[in-house]
Order: structure tokens, then sequence, then C-alpha cells
């Protein structure tokens, strides 16, 4: 059964006919196009296809776009402003905290929420707050160096 | 060179993908979406053994929107391999599965769902035959073969090699140790899952977009598998979500994509579900180990006798050359007069195993440095100080006849041992320090159950095979690098970025020897139809096999420009020099011209200016069968400390910091090496602790990312890195691998620093906390408190190819490869 | 990917909607609240339901309030509002610990409570795919007749995994449950039965509406958790102690373990043998060897089930010794082995 749904997307308006069992992962991928939001297991248990939903890091994979209209969906690309990249985006890049990327945007995301309701968190509450995320390829080092860095930062602009 | 006679070199740079990364943008294999796309599904075995009688694929046929269905039957009748000598695979079984997972059919469809649907309606008959799941089974029943052919009843690979008078040796030895140790399999579990599009189009010519670390090899296979001119296959590697080996050998996968875009005149996609990534394997062999070593009172190694029997699983896959790598690469680390090495490499009713992050070097690595803890014990000596003394010496062969050149392994002890106060807490923590009161609290409150430890160990790695997979005198890398006259340069190179900043490498390499950013180099790699061959991104040969051609093609390039340069400053082209963008002579920089202005010069002299670059290792195979194996232009060391707790109520390990120094020759980018190391130790500290691949009932038991065990944030402990720089003159700007040592020793300084904090051995990857508590149980009881394998299959190995030892020769002369000038 | 297979999907706006919903359409309709783990169900295809119907549209299922001196939990709040709210903290911090070891951050944003006391019990025969059920032959809890761990078993002995059930059971936790024709307020442990398959006692159309917890007057409780990781894994054990201290004596205590049966077990004998006692080194022994007697873990999920039963004891003893204030090694919610 084909239903139309309408989804803000990183504050746009995105309309599509789509199957109700498909999942917001598979629509945003497959109808919508934004390509950013990977995926690992498709079951829950890794983390890869984390998007913000209200601002709250869930998983796309397990959720339906019904049940996500009239929220605020915020994947990858909708991290930066405009051309103005997040500074946890800037950090990323800057200490190697990508390395093959496939867990990239999904970490990034789940930082960001928590940047914006943490600002400052000590490296344990960084643990916690990624611990839904795996990563095969930086033993997480790197990528909590950069979330420090961001953080650090951020509470510089604020100050 | 000094660090200060580098620009790029050495800085700790983003990676040149880094902004496509951390956007969003980076176009994965399973990001293509063509238009009129089909989508693929294949049907699995679900037996572990089986003849196949009879496929009906009707019912799947009939499928509204199913657009083609395969069988082996419809593709050419050949067989596939990695490696020459097991060409034992089908894109699709026709007459006998060998596992749980092995393809045997194929449904393009105009959805995944549709074809996964007309999958489960292809009717496949099997006769089932018995399922060997293990080396004693597969040894136990010789009636029933999984292949036909090998080196015995479902024996794939039988070596022995012996260098010297290793009877002899032992027999004169202070300490005499015979240990047996078991390391269980594991997988590479990239995050991105295996996928592949291929379009084949309607001039005859295909193309195909994987996820493959090796594009050259799938390009090889797909023109075998198909009956098709490799001259009309493209093969693009896309940027890898994570490898490790995973993505290195062609595959089913890529194969049947390929004959279904020709069936359908579609792109057709194959993604493989996680599941299905289980299946497709290739990773850690669980290995077998018998280990006898002779010492000194003073803990020198008078010699060393080293048995592996490994579980290959279904198929060949790289098998011959692990098996190889089971005994080659130990006597690189330490002194090792004569050394004596069998292997046997088993096949089962499982998934291949094949190359992870270190190949083949992990298990026999734990059996060596877990029974140098045993002896330094015995014999009263501190762990460290006995590695530190039995180093081996730079610029000399081993005793199996591998040139060594720079070793930093003395320096990277010494780093880790300080870095980590190693000494104090040796002596604070661990057991003795416990009997004599030394950590424990006196008083009514009871002491904590969770007990310190601190245990080390070293090892080697190889930088790059020295031999090519197949039989080939031609490059192992080559690079094409170009100016533009707008300033910009591009460089064309087979090499696949699998996440280990190989396009980045390149970057950096051309920038320094141009005189340019990274950023106005552009990268092209891993596209056969465009990029030199590349063999591909295994065994740590990319940095330096890329890495020196690409320093030989840009330095053409510059000597090129130069030439033009000179001519119009009227200076002699040796006193030019390139930096800052500019080309011109350092005493009159005012005078200098810009790159883009040189590269017009150069044009206007040259015509189109375009240099190649190769790289082919130097040719140092030891003159034995079986020799090939193991030689590399140099090796890198890590040494390793790890410090931790045990909960003796639980079992459970709480890993606290884990130091590790590396020689990486020279650091290209700290960051990127940094990020290696920092993988590796990572991955490690999976394999010892909880991740393991294991079968019940003939099928893998728990094929999935929840039940497959990766450590999260809250198990990864504060990783410390230390790189250590020995400037090798076989790499570029000296640099080593860096990619897969640092795993190594991380196993088995886990197992020593579980040792140090209870006093038991675990001679058994991995170390699960029910295993520690039986080994605490039996230490209550008085009896040996070691907990791992208690016996061995019974076996013939080959008579040895007897070989004098080469220990200790100085080094074949350096620098002398092909290509070179 | 994998994929779900194709419903019809439902979203009521009340509970009374919700309610006649199921009842009409019966055997072919299933609830879904967040869906974690409905969801990677229907994936696997262990559960192919026609009608799903979608309770987050429900208002009055969503958030905490006090009343009648305790608190009342709506069923579909997220495992993370339950973990992070103050008064749960403060009263039943054990049902906070709990609630915040449920797997990973991103699934307590979208798990509720209510899935998580109905959540599906586990079997590492069971929650794989299709095709591995189909290579193995399938088992009675789905597709098959057999049991794969217990060959000789009529029943299914498929694991209770939630984290919350054995803690709001150890609080005296009591549940409304709103039918399409009825509504009634049971004790949770009235919610399960002893059957991997059937195991929960309730009508098909019955909606966990809300979760009453008594007055927290003097009660203590402690919630320890066994997995392999401190993310991600279902609990392999799980052990929860609630006790109502007068001074430095127990007045009640319950005991109630969780991950070693099909529904959470109560270990009666053992908690009985605190009441009216001081909670010392001793007893804390006496109680932990009593309490691991219900213990009867089998060999279907991670970790060897005989190590799972010995750390039955490990951990019983130390939940109690934090209750009784002389833990070792920090606050029980920290000992995620
Ligand atoms: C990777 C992974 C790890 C997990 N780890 C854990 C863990 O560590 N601990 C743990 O306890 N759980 C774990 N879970 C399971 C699950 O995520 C949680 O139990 C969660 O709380 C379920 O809540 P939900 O709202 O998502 O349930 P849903 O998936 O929506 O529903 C679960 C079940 O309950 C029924 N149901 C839901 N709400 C109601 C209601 N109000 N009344 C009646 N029936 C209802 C549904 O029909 C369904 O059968 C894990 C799941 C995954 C995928
Ligand atoms: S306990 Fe037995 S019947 Fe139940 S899910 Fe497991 S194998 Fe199936
Ligand atoms: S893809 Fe793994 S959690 Fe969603
Ligand atoms: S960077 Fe590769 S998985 Fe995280």
């Amino acid at each position: 059964m084909k239903v139309r749904i309408a989804l803000t997307v990183n504050d746009e308006l995105h309309e599509a006919l789509v199957p109700v069992h498909k999942t917001l992962l598979e629509v945003l991928r497959e109808d919508l196009g934004l390509i950013g939001t990977k995926h690992g297991c498709e079951l829950g248990e890794c983390g890869t296809c984390t998007v913000l939903v209200d601002g709250k890091p869930v998983l796309s994979c397990l959720a339906l776009p019904l049940e996500a209209e009239g929220r605020r969906i915020t994947t990858i690309e909708g991290l930066a402003e405009g051309a103005r990249l997040h500074p946890l985006q800037q950090a990323f890049a800057e200490l190697g905290a990508a390395q093959c990327g496939y867990c990239t945007p999904g970490i990034l995301l789940t930082a960001a929420a928590l940047l914006s309701e943490r600002p400052g968190p000590t490296r344990q509450e960084v643990k916690e707050a990624l611990a839904g995320n795996l990563c095969r390829c930086t033993g997480y080092t790197k990528i909590l160096d950069a979330v420090e860095l961001a953080a650090l930062r951020m509470e510089r602009i604020r100050t | 060179m000094t660090k200060n006679d580098f620009a790029v070199v050495g800085q700790p740079l983003p990676k040149v993908d880094a902004w496509a990364k951390v956007v969003g943008e980076t176009r994965y294999a399973d990001d293509f979406f063509l238009p009129r796309m089909a989508y693929a599904k294949l049907l699995r075995s679900s037996h572990a053994h089986a003849r196949i009688r009879a496929i009906d694929t009707a019912r799947a046929r009939a499928v509204p929107g199913v657009y083609a269905v395969v069988t082996g039957a419809d593709l050419p009748p050949v067989k596939f391999g990695i490696l020459p000598v097991s060409q034992d695979e089908e894109a699709l079984c026709t007459d006998k599965v060998r596992m749980v997972g092995d393809p045997i059919a194929a449904v393009a469809a105009v959805d995944e769902e549709t074809a996964e649907q007309a999958c489960r309606l292809i009717d496949v008959t099997y006769e089932a035959q018995p399922a060997l799941m293990s080396i004693f089974d597969s040894l136990a029943h010789p009636e029933v073969r999984i292949h036909e052919y090998g080196d015995g009843p479902n024996v794939h690979k039988n070596v022995a090699l012996q260098f010297g008078d290793v009877d002899g040796a032992l027999a004169g030895a202070d300490l005499v140790r015979e240990d047996v140790f078991f390391f269980e399999g594991n997988t590479h579990l990239p995050m991105e899952q295996h996928a592949a599009v291929a379009q084949w189009a309607s001039d005859g010519k295909l193309t195909l977009w994987s996820s493959t670390q090796t594009p050259h090899y799938v390009h090889r296979v797909l023109a075998k598998a198909l009956d098709t001119p490799a001259a009309h296959i493209r093969v693009i590697a896309t940027p890898v979500g994570g490898g490790f080996g995973g993505k290195t050998d062609p595959f089913s996968h890529e194969i049947v994509a390929c004959q279904l875009s020709k069936l359908t005149g579609r792109p057709v996609k194959i993604a493989l579900t996680r599941e299905e990534v289980f299946y497709t394997h290739r990773g850690r062999h669980p290995v077998l180990m018998w280990i006898k070593t002779g010492f000194t009172r003073r803990g020198d190694i008078t010699g060393c006798h080293l048995r592996t029997w490994l579980d290959g699983g279904a198929y060949g896959s790289y098998g011959v050359a692990s098996t190889f790598y089971t005994g080659v690469i130990n006597p690189v680390t330490y002194k090792i007069p004569v050394y004596k090495f069998e292997g046997a490499r088993i096949f089962t009713n499982k998934p291949p195993c094949g190359p992870k992050r270190g190949h083949g070097t992990p298990q026999p690595r734990f059996a060596l440095e877990c029974q140098l803890d045993k002896a330094a014990e015995q014999l009263g000596l501190d762990p460290a100080d006995l590695r530190r003394r039995i180093v081996a010496e730079p610029f000399t062969k081993t005793a199996n006849h591998l040139t060594v050149t720079t070793i930093g392994l003395g320096e990277c002890i010494d780093k880790v041992v300080e870095a980590s106060d190693w000494r104090a807490k040796r002596s604070r923590y661990g057991v003795t320090a416990a009997a004599q009161g030394g950590s424990r609290e006196e008083g009514s409150e009871p002491p904590s159950p969770k007990r310190p430890g601190i245990g080390i160990a070293c090892s080697a790695y190889m930088t790059g095979a020295g031999t090519a997979i197949y039989w080939n005198d031609m490059p192992h890398s080559g690079v094409i690098v170009r100016a533009d006259r707008s300033g910009g340069v591009a460089i064309l190179c087979g090499a696949t970025d699998i996440g280990q900043g190989s396009d980045s490498v390149l970057a950096y390499l051309t920038a320094e020897v141009l005189g340019l950013e990274p950023v106005d180099v552009q990268v092209f790699p891993a596209d056969t139809s465009l990029t030199p061959v590349d063999l591909g991104s295994y065994s740590s040969r990319v940095t330096l096999m890329c890495g020196m051609a690409t320093i030989q093609a840009a330095g053409r390039l510059r000597d090129a420009i130069f030439k033009a340069v000179a001519r119009k400053l009227e200076v002699d082209p040796a006193a030019l020099v390139a930096r800052e963008r500019k080309i011109g002579v350092s005493a009159d920089w005012d005078k200098a011209v810009s790159f883009a202005r040189a590269v017009e010069l150069g044009e206007a002299m040259h015509g189109v200016l375009a240099f190649p670059g190769s790289y082919a290792p130097p040719k140092r195979a030891g003159k034995y069968k079986g020799g090939g194996v193991g030689p590399s232009p140099c090796y890198s060391y890590s040494a390793c400390v790890v410090e931790l707790t045990v909960d003796e109520e639980t079992g459970v390990v709480d890993l606290r910091d884990v130091w590790v120094a590396h020689d990486v020759g020279r650091a290209l980018n700290p960051l990127l090496a940094e990020g290696q190391v920092e993988g590796s130790i990572y991955m490690g500290i999976g394999e010892a602790l909880m991740e393991e691949q294991v079968f019940r009932k003939g099928l893998h038991k728990q094929p999935s990312m929840l039940e497959y065990k990766s450590p999260t944030t809250l198990e990864t402990p504060e990783i410390h890195t230390i790189l250590v720089e020995t400037d090798d003159p076989e790499g570029p700007f000296g640099a080593k691998e860096v990619g897969q040592g640092p795993l190594l020793p991380v196993i088995p300084a886990i197992a020593n620093a579980i040792h140090h904090a209870l006093g038991i051995r675990i001679d058994e990857v991995p170390i699960t906390p029910d295993k520690i508590l039986k080994a605490l149980e039996l230490k209550r009881r008085g009896k040996p408190a070691r907990v791992g394998p208690e016996r061995l299959p019974l076996f013939t190995f080959k008579k040895p190819v007897v070989v004098e030892s080469a220990f200790g020769q100085p080094a074949d002369t350096i620098g002398v490869r092909p290509f070179q000038s | 990917m994998i994929r779900l297979p194709s419903f019809t999907y439902l979203a009521p706006r009340t509970l009374a909607e919700a309610a006649r919903s199921m009842a009409e359409h019966g055997r072919e309709a299933m609830l879904v609240a967040g869906g974690t783990d409905l969801y990677p169900n229907m994936k696997r295809r262990q559960f192919e339901p026609k009608v799903v119907v979608g309770l987050r549209g429900i208002r009055e299922l969503r958030g905490v309030r006090s009343e009648n001196g305790g608190w009342t939990i709506g069923s579909g709040t997220t495992l993370s509002e339950v973990s992070s709210h103050a008064a749960i903290t403060r009263d039943f911090p054990a049902l906070a610990t709990a609630a915040g070891l449920v797997s990973s951050p991103q699934l307590r944003n979208m798990g509720t409570i209510g899935g998580n006391v109905c959540v599906d019990t586990r079997c590492n025969y069971y929650n794989q795919s299709y095709e591995w059920r189909k290579a193995i032959g399938f088992c009675m809890k789905r597709d098959g007749d057999i049991c794969l761990v217990a060959p000789g078993s009529s029943r299914c002995w498929a694991v209770s995994s939630s984290d919350t059930a054995p803690v709001l059971w150890a609080l005296g936790a009591r549940l409304r449950l709103v039918g399409a024709a009825s509504e009634r307020t049971v004790p949770i442990a009235a919610l399960y039965r002893d059957d991997g398959i059937e195991y929960l006692a309730k009508q098909q159309d019955e909606i966990v509406a809300d979760i009453l917890l008594p007055p927290a007057d003097g009660w203590r409780s402690a919630y320890l958790k066994l997995r392999r990781r401190g993310s991600f894994d279902f609990p392999v054990l799980g052990v929860a102690v609630a006790a109502r201290m007068d001074g430095q004596l127990v007045r009640e205590a319950r005991i109630v373990l969780g991950a070693v049966a099909s529904l959470p077990r109560p270990a009666e004998r053992a908690a009985a043998e605190l009441v009216g006692r001081r909670i010392t080194r001793e007893l804390v022994a006496r109680v932990a060897d009593l309490a691991a007697g219900p213990s009867k873990p089998l060999d279907n999920t991670d970790f060897t089930h005989p190590y799972r039963k010995r750390m039955t004891r490990v951990f019983v003893a130390r939940a109690l010794a934090a209750i009784g204030e002389f833990g070792d090694g920090g606050p029980p919610s920290e000992e995620v082995a």
C-alpha cells in the first residue's frame, strides 16, 4: 500500500508517494536522494543510519516515515549551515576522525545532538553519547578528540 | 633527510577526501543509483555441504517484476580464485555447495523486495553430505572430500621449511618450552556492506563499480569468469567503507551483477546484507599452534620450531599465502638463529578465511609473545628486558633468508616502557605483588575484586608483499602525473582508498616533490581504464609502492619543468628548487616563476606534460621453494604495553590504557599514521576479548552486528600512540607500513597483562570471562592455571625443505629495483 | 538491505480506538510503539502482521505523573525519558538504571517502556533471518515444531530479555491494561507466562496503558546487568533488588532475575531471608546462594549458560551490597559486565 507522505528534512518539505513499510532510511536514500545517510545492519545494531528527529538521534532503519511526519528531520546533508560547516565537521576533517568515513554521518549527527544539549561534555560523556555508533576504523580516539575540539571551539564562540 | 627538509611530509594535514566525508558527499558503491537500474539478490545455500541435484527457477521467473534469473549453468563454465594455484570458486555453484551461504542462483528485479521474494521461490534439490566443521573433523574424515585438489584429503596446503639445525639448537638450550595455542577465527566487519553496480552497455562494454580493495584483480577475474576480453571491461573501485582485507578477493556478487546486466540490458546493483557479508568472510583463520623454543639462561633464543594448523573454510582464497604467513614473519622480530616451520591449511565447510589485517601473522605472534612471557617468568627476567635484548639486527638476514633493513624495535620498547611507567607498575601490580601484600589494603574492607595487571608484547610486519599474486615482471604500482596549464596537477593511480588515506598520501607526495599544496593535486584513483595498475590495497603495500612510483613520476615532471625554467631564467637546472608554488633559485627567489607559468614553459618545450612512475620491489625472494612469501622491501616494528584490571569474581577484563610505539620509518602524515595505529589497536582488542566467528549445527552462530561483538566506545581504552622514525632507505621519504603491524602485539600484550594480574594463562583467543574464571578455578585447586587447547591433530607434515640458515648475514645491497631509472 | 514485509498501518488517536482496531483485526494485527523490537523482528520475518497499529499518536500514553503518592508512567514514555526523569532517578534508581542500560542511546530515544515490558522473548536460534532459520530447520517459536535448544522439549525456552521488567516487578509495579471491552489493573507479575512463545498473559486487544509505581517511602533498589558490551547488548542476566528499609533493618524485599527464563524470575526464598535482618556480608552471601537457585539459563544467548548461572550469585551479592551501602567499586549502575 502506497501512501503520500510529507517530510520536513533539513528544513525543506519533501513529498513522496511511498509504500507504508519503507523505512525512513530507505525513503531518504532511495526516494529523496539523500544518500549521505548510511546503513550497516538495518536492524538497529550499529548506529550507522542515525539521523536527528526533533534534534534527537534516532535510527532511521527502524523508523517509518509516517511516524516522522510533522517532525524535524536532520540528515548529514543538513548539518552545515549553508556553506558553513558545523564545528564538528571542521574538527572531524582536521583531526582525521573520518577514515573510511562510513560511520561518520551517524556519528556527526549523534555528536551534534550531544553538543547542543550539553555544551562542554566530559570525555566519558562523549563516550556514552557515542556508545550506539560503531566505528571499525578509528578506535574512536580521533573521533573523541574531534568532538572535544569542536566543543571547545563552540564554547569559545558562545563566550 | 630530516624533518625540516620537508614542506608537506610530516605535517598533520587533513585528508584530501575529508571534506566530502564529513558532509556526506562521498559516494560509496551502494550510493550509485542509475536510471533503469535493476536490483539483484543471490540465493544462497542452506546446506553446509551438499550436491546440487536440481535447480528449478520457474516459479521465480513467473513473479511480476522479475527481469532475469541466472544459475551457474548460464555462466561460462570456469572456476576462479584470487591465487592462480587455487582456482576453486564458482560465481554460482553448479554441482556442489560447500558452506551455508554459497551462492547458487540470482534474480534481477524491479526492486530488492521482488528479487528477494523471487529467490525464495527457487527450488533447489540437495543431496546432503556430511558437514566437516573443524580441523579435526576434516582430517578424521578423508572419505568425505570438500575439494578434489590439494595436498591430501581436505588438506589444501601442506608446507615444511627448515633453516639450520633446529633440533641441535634446542638440545643445547638452557630452557626449552613447548606450548600449544589456539586463535579462534574472526572477521573484518567493515561498516559498509559489500555492494556492486554493473552496467553492460549496448556497445558490449562493461563497467563495474564495486566496493573492492583490489580492482585490478577483479578486472582479471571478470574477464575470465565472463569470458569477455579484459579490454572491454572497466572496473572502478568506489571509496571503500572499510575493508581490512575483507574486500580483497573477487566475489560472486560482482560477477553475477555483470551477467545480469548483460541479460537485462539494465544497470544492476547487488548490495549484500550484513548476514551475507559474514558468509563472504575471508577473515582471520582459526589456527591451532604448537611452538617449541630454546632459550639461554640470559634469554637469548637458540632456535624455534613452529607448527600451525589453519582452518581454511570452504575455498582457497589467499590460503596458500596465509599458510606461509603463519610461519615466515616471526623471525623478522628477534634473533632466531635457526628455525623450522610446518604448516597446513585444512578445508572445512565454513565461509572461506583469507587476509584480515595482519594476514596470517597475529596468530603465531600471539603464540610466540605469550611463550616469551612464560620463558621470561621461568628465567626470572623482566619480559621487556628480555625482548629488548633479543631484538634482531638491522640490515641483516633472518634464518629464513628475509632481508631486514631498518629496525626501530629497541626504541619502541624503550618508549612504551617509559610512557607506561612499566617498571613501577610491574612491581606494584600483579599476583606476586598481591601475595606480598603489595596492592591489597589491610583492614576490614574486603579487597576490590578488580586486579590490576600490565603486560607487553612486540611485533613486526611487512611493508608490501615482495612478489605479486600472479607471476609477472611488471610494476606492482604505477602512476601517471599530469601537469595542467592552470598550475594544477592530476595524478592517476590504480590505488584504492579504503579509509587508510592512500589518495591523500599520493597528493602529499606529489605536492612535496613539486613544491605545491596538496589541494593543488587532483587524485584520480582506482579505475582500470584510466589509471595504471596498482595491485591493490592489501599487505600494507600502497604507501610504499604507490608512494615510490609517485615520487618517480613527480620527479620526472619536475625535471622536465626545471629544464624549461632553467632556460628561461638562464640558470643551471640543478640550482632550481620547487616550493611555495614557485620554481626558482633559492638565492634569487624574487625571480622565481609561478608553478603555472613553469608548466606553460614546460609544455612549450616538451609538449604535453604527463609522466609515468613505476615501482616493483627489490627481487630478494629466498632461493628455495616457498621463498616468495615473506620478502618485503622493509618491515615495520611495534611494541605494545597494556594496562588493565580483571575482576576475579566475574572474569571481566577492563582495559585501562594501551601504549603502542610503532616504527613507521617516517610518518608522512602523523595524524594518519596515528589513526592507523589506533584502528589497529581497536581491532586487536576486539579479537583478544570478544570477537569470534563460530559455528553451530553447520551454521554461523551469530551473523549479525549485535551478536558478533565489536567493541564500542565504552570498551575501548585510552590509546597512546608513539611514532618512531627510522628513515628506511626502501620507503618513500623513509616511510614504512603502519596499517596492520600495530594490531599484532595488542593481543598477546593483553594475555600477558591478564597473567600479570591473576597468575593465569589463557592460551586461546578470544579471552572471555568464563575462560578466566575457569583458569582461576584450576589455580584454586592447585592445578596448572591454564586454559587453552588440549590436543593437536594427528597429522604428518611434508618432509621439510632443508636450507642453511641465513641468520645474521649482511643484507643484500639496498636500492636495486626494477624500473628504478 | 534487509527490508520490512508489507502491512497496513493504522494510527489511532485514542487508546479506545487502538484497542478497537486490535479487536477488529484479531491475530492479524500487532501493536507498535517505538518499533525497536517489532521492526527488526518483522525484517527477520519472525512476525508478518497484516495490520500494524501504531501507538505513537496517542497523547494519553506519554509522560510521567505523580498519583496517590506514587508515580504513573505512560507506556509510550521513551526509555530516555524514563532514565533521566528526576523523580524516577530519585525514588526508583534501579528503574532509571535499567532503562538507561537498554541497548544504545538512539534506541532509547525511540523505544518505549511499554514496548520494553512487552518485548519479545529471545533465543539465538530464533533471532535470525528467515534464510538462516530455514537452513537450520525452523523451531516451534516460528515456522517449525521442535525446540533446537532443548530438542526433547514440548515448550519453547526463549528468554525474557527486558531490562525494566524485573525491576518493575521488584518495585511492586502494577499495570493498567486497556482492552476493547474492558480495563483492568494488575500486578506486573500477572502479565507474564512461563512460555517462550505465549509469554504475555494478556488479551490480544489489551494495551498496556500505564505503569503504576507505589510510593517509594523507605524503598531502596538496585539493578545489575550482565552483557558483553556496555552498549547495544541485551541482558543475558539481570538482577533487580528492592528492599524497604526501616533504619538498618529490611522490612520487605524482592529479588527478581531477568534473562534466565521465559519470564522475569522472582527469587522468593532468597528475598524472604532478608526480611527482619540487617544486611551484613554473611547475610548477603547466604541470600546470593539462595537467589542463584531459580536461575536456570539455557544455551541460547550470548555467553555460556554455566557462566550466566554462576554470575547470578555474584550479581545478587553485588546488588545487595549496593543496597546495604557497602558496595565494592562504585554504584551499581556502573556495574556493567
Ligand atoms: C540492537 C537492539 C538492542 C536491544 N537491546 C535491548 C536491551 O538491552 N534491553 C532491552 O530490554 N531491550 C532491548 N532491545 C529491545 C527493544 O528495543 C526495547 O525493549 C524497547 O524498549 C522496546 O520498545 P518499543 O517501544 O520500541 O517496542 P515495540 O517494538 O514497539 O514493541 C515491542 C513489543 O511490544 C508490543 N507493545 C508495544 N507497546 C505495547 C503496549 N503499550 N501494550 C501492549 N503491547 C505493546 C508490540 O506489539 C511488540 O510486540 C534491543 C533492541 C535492539 C534492536
Ligand atoms: S527456545 Fe527452542 S523453541 Fe524457543 S526460540 Fe529457542 S529454539 Fe526455538
Ligand atoms: S543501519 Fe545499523 S542501526 Fe540502522
Ligand atoms: S571511519 Fe570507517 S567505520 Fe568509522
